[in-house]
């Protein structure tokens, strides 16, 4: 059995701050050690932010985001257009589709994908509640932005069927070439997607 | 232990932060799960989706562990897949089908007849009769097969209309009469020899038939249902054959 170098706290936080995505065993303890060494600066300010996230932190009833108000910040925008929906997997794709800053929309998380390998049906997902907004009939147009999987596209299959009894534009991202993406390195299902996908110059 | 083997991508679970279980129905050596290191990064992804083609080495240091492969692209069907509702539903019935065989157990005929539907998966016109012939061949790889050559009750080799659903056997017209309310009406299509084409009725009933096997002999017994990608993939069907199928890119214009 190894010999313990720290107390049960300070080993309960390495355990913690390991389960953390991209931070191993080793990396969790450069950072306990980091946050201990910068107490005042760094840890009290940390686990007060973090304390006081728990506790606000909540789902939006509405759109599925996480913020700390509900409904949230996004969908109380009144600067956003409330006809254009734009449907994500995960609250990291709302994050990721705002730094685009390309649309002015509202949005909806799913929370997943649909997946029979990891059990994910309808019912786990959050589309009763997109069905339920869409029906309100305020919404004109639902951008599909799920990833280009598989388990994505067949999501969006079935967010197309579920969407087609309403007076609602169904779209969906495009896919192809990458900025910056060389042709002769891209797969050649990308490539016949974006021959297929192309636009007038 | 080492091998090296093609195999077509059934699906890949994520495995920690990098990695990914991978999932694939390969020539030789069956439905094999292994690891596949970095099988998250950028590079590996767009390999790693469900009906591409891929050349597999499989390596671990005993036969029953897991073990991990080292995969390369031969054949990228995905990105024509994804455009169409009737292949991605079609796609998921035939993994969820395929997970029904035990593990590593190899099935030539179903490999061989994996590869021909994912060539023609986003072709509903033939989609649909393709899927139902893999059906057939799953119930009869997992031991219930249909005998659908000639007659049950009297060997005739004409006018087969029903399947007996006790036996899983052909019954003609004249011998099935008496029953015909308890009988599953055999489509046309499915019939040993005259080769003709799939009408979308004909398509559904032979669905009911293979799920009502599916249910009894299979799925049932271990407490499951039938897919629900199963219902998407015949709504899709439907879709393609009423002229209404969504087209992408037509919505967005």
């Amino acid at each position: 059995m190894s010999k313990r170098i720290a107390g049960p706290e300070i080993e309960r936080l390495i355990q913690l701050l390991a389960k953390v995505p991209g931070l191993g065993p080793r990396s969790a303890r450069r950072a306990a050690l980091h946050l201990i060494k910068k107490k005042e600066q760094l840890m009290e300010p940390l686990a007060s932010a973090m304390g006081e996230a728990a506790e606000k932190v909540r789902v939006c009833s509405t759109c599925g985001n996480v913020d700390t108000v509900d409904p949230c910040t996004v969908c109380t925008d009144p600067r956003r257009d409330p006809t254009t929906v734009i449907v994500v997997e995960e609250v990291a794709d709302l994050w990721a589709l705002e730094r685009a800053g390309a649309m002015n929309a509202l949005y909806h998380v799913l929370g997943g994908t649909l997946s029979p390998l990891d059990g994910i049906g309808p019912d786990q997902l959050n589309i009763k509640q997109l069905v339920q907004r869409v029906s309100e009939g305020a919404i004109k147009e639902v951008i599909i932005a799920v990833n280009a999987t598989v388990e994505g596209q067949t999501t969006a299959h079935y967010l197309t069927d579920q969407l087609g009894g309403f007076e609602v534009k169904v779209t969906r991202l495009a896919h192809g070439v990458p900025v910056g993406g060389e042709l002769d390195y891209l797969d050649e299902g990308t490539l016949a997607a974006a021959l297929r996908s192309r636009t007038a110059f | 232990m080492e091998w090296h083997d093609e195999g077509i991508v059934l699906g890949a679970r994520k495995h920690g932060e990098t990695s990914v279980i991978l999932e694939v129905m390969t020539r030789a050596h069956g439905r094999h799960l292994g690891m596949v290191r970095g099988g998250r990064s950028r590079k590996a992804q767009p390999v790693l989706q469900a009906g591409n083609l891929v050349d597999l080495v499989w390596r671990a240091r005993l036969d029953e562990h897991m073990g991990q492969f080292q995969v390369e692209a031969l054949e990228l069907n995905a990105a024509r897949l994804f455009e169409s509702a009737c292949a991605v539903y079609g796609l998921q019935t035939i993994a969820a089908h395929l997970r029904l065989l035990p593990e590593r157990d190899p099935h030539l005929g179903l490999y061989e007849m994996l590869g021909l539907l994912l060539a023609h998966l986003d072709e509903p016109s033939a989609a649909g009769e393709l899927v139902v012939r893999f059906e057939l061949m799953v119930l009869e790889e997992l031991g219930f097969g249909l005998d659908l050559s000639e007659c049950a009750a009297t060997g005739r080799r004409e006018e087969l209309t029903y399947v007996s659903p006790k036996s899983g056997r052909a019954v003609s017209r004249e011998a099935g009469l008496p029953w015909h309310d308890k009988m599953l009406p055999l489509p046309a299509f499915l019939i040993v020899g005259p080769g003709m084409r799939a009408d979308l009725s004909a398509i559904e009933q032979a669905f009911r038939l293979t799920e009502f096997f599916f249910t009894r002999h299979v799925y049932g017994p271990r407490g499951l249902t039938p897919p629900d990608a199963r219902i998407g993939f015949l709504n899709a069907l439907r879709k393609h054959t009423a002229g209404k199928l969504h087209v992408p890119g037509d919505s967005a214009a």
